[in-house]
């Protein structure tokens, strides 16, 4: 269970985050908006990347508004960014096994690459520096939250860059993580196809949440607001 | 061999025991242990203090091992190790010094390593310098090595400084013939108030000749490092340097490149960049689990790897 309580995030007079409050525990929580609307700061805060101005946030009761990233990971959070960071010497292996707790052999850990259409045998020793695309290195990001089986996960906008590899494919993941971790797992996303399979959707505009609910009453709400937009326009 | 020796002995050539093939360990100052084969000798200089290895030509697949381990503090010496290795070879070579300093007076290991490499061999070089000790004597490192490559020869050169020397002079000068490749990846660690200074240039002197330097370095605590790169293009080739740093905490890095050509087809590029840890790096970590600590030192780890 998430919850945040009053959470804004301000830069000088600039108000990103304006006094959101949420409280979700669903299975799959899709998160849209404009551009610029504050959704990548919402995640980051959750995950710890960013200290909101005021408020607080609570995860399974427990406010965690203080904790550092990796407090937050070892209670059960996990975050794959928009943008993958790239490491000159580290390989994909390194992470992957770090994402599985240092559990899994470095084999094992890297079968999880199926998933997301990689062949572990030709991927497990590149490094991830920047002789892998784009592309790559998103499903790379990917499958290391899949592999990490969090309560939380946490996705910015998943399915940017890796048009050529399926939809259904990251579906899947999706799908399995749950299976896995029985958890909850928040998108943000602009996909269409994405939205139409989230149990709820929060819509972020110029850092308030506009609605949160259920999948269609949302995407109602959106769709009468563009269209109100472009009878004033 | 003390439990020391044994120590270092793996630090710097991953020894457990003797190794396959021909090798000459010196400990303190002195040969301890040497085995020579059918295709590789191992001979004494009698001028100054080092050795010859004669490596015939045509020998494949074939391994010398010639690790310096130092435990004496206050030991000084300055060797001389030569290495001639015939036509059409491929053999892998694995040198490297340790020093365990103990006590109050400084140890000190100059090694100049030459090596002349006949047409069309194939040789991997191999050097790692580890210091140790909790004595207040330094450790001291100042190897040299100078590279003849002959027509079609290839040569690569994986050199590191991971730990323990106070301060090191690392030179390597290196002269290519017509085709000959020289690849270098050298990685240096400094921390607490160290100095390490690299210095390499390479001839091109041989058409069509390439070389690939890369340098990795790690400056934390309080110490300083040089680092420079100098490509001379003096025929139709390619020469590529590349000098790549993290500083950390007071550190001080000073990279200098230098391309020079003289042939109007020389191909010269030179790449560097230093630069603290990306924060981005530290939080994609620590959202792995690892705290800030944990997550700068497998960064450095993976980047001196």
């Amino acid at each position: 269970m998430l919850e945040l309580k009053n959470v804004t995030y301000a830069v000088g007079d600039k108000v990103i985050l304006n006094d959101i409050n949420l409280k979700t525990d669903d299975r799959f929580v899709a998160i849209t908006g404009p551009n610029g609307s504050g959704k990548s700061t919402l995640v980051k805060i959750i995950m710890g990347l960013i200290t909101p101005t005021t408020g607080q946030i609570l995860f399974n009761g427990e406010d965690i508004t203080h904790l550092s990233i990796n407090e937050r990971a070892d209670k059960g959070i996990s975050f794959a960014f928009q943008q993958p960071v790239r490491f000159k010497g580290l390989r994909v292996s390194d992470l992957l096994k770090l994402a599985y707790h240092g559990e899994k052999n470095i084999v094992d850990a890297c079968e999880i690459l199926r998933e997301v259409g990689l062949e572990p045998k030709e991927y497990r020793d590149r490094e991830l520096n920047d002789t892998l695309s784009g592309g790559e290195m998103k499903r790379i990001e990917i499958a290391m939250a899949a592999a990490r089986g969090s309560a939380l996960t946490l996705f910015d906008e998943p399915e940017a860059g890796i048009d050529l590899w399926s939809f259904h494919s990251l579906i899947r993941i999706f799908e399995n993580l749950y299976a896995k971790t029985a958890g909850s797992i928040i998108i943000i996303s602009h996909q269409e196809r994405i939205l139409n399979i989230a149990d709820k959707i929060i819509y972020l505009k110029n850092g308030t949440v506009e609605a949160f609910g259920p999948k269609d009453d949302v995407l109602s709400y959106i769709a009468n607001a563009e269209q109100k937009g472009v009878q004033q326009a | 061999m003390t439990e020391t020796e044994k120590h270092i002995l793996k630090e710097v050539a991953a020894l457990d025991a003797l190794p396959v093939g021909a090798y000459n360990i010196r400990s303190n100052g002195k040969s301890a242990a040497r085995n020579t084969t059918a295709n590789i000798d191992i001979v004494t200089k009698e001028d100054v203090s080092g050795i010859d290895i004669v490596i015939k030509p045509g020998t494949k697949n074939q391994s010398v091992h010639i690790p310096v381990i130092i435990s004496e503090s206050g030991l000084k010496e300055v060797v001389y190790n030569d290495f001639f290795i015939g036509d059409d070879c491929d053999v892998t070579i694995i040198a490297g010094c340790g020093i365990s300093n103990c006590g109050g007076q400084d140890s000190r290991h100059d090694g100049v390593h030459s090596f002349h490499v006949g047409k069309n061999s194939r040789v991997r070089y191999v050097e790692k310098h580890y210091g140790e000790g909790t004595g207040t004597g330094k450790r001291l490192m100042n190897p040299t090595t100078v590279v003849d490559l002959d027509k079609g020869a290839y040569m690569i050169m994986e050199t590191a400084q991971i730990a323990g020397v106070d301060d090191t002079l690392r030179e390597t000068n290196a002269t290519l013939a017509d085709d000959a490749m020289l690849e270098i990846h050298d990685k240096i660690l400094t921390d607490g108030d160290q100095h390490a200074t690299a210095r390499m240039t390479v001839d091109m002197n041989g058409k069509d000749s390439s070389c690939d330097l890369i340098s990795r370095g790690v400056a934390k605590g309080d110490s300083y490092q040089e680092v420079m790169l100098a490509i001379n293009g003096k025929n139709a080739c390619h020469g590529h340097a590349e000098c790549d740093s993290i500083i950390m905490d007071n550190g001080i890095i000073l990279a200098t490149p230098a391309l020079k050509a003289e042939c109007v087809d020389a191909s010269l590029i030179h790449e560097a960049a230093i630069g603290k840890i990306a924060g981005e790096q530290l939080y994609k970590l620590m959202t792995l689990g690892l705290d800030e600590k944990q997550a700068e030192e497998m960064i450095v780890r993976g980047f001196l790897r």
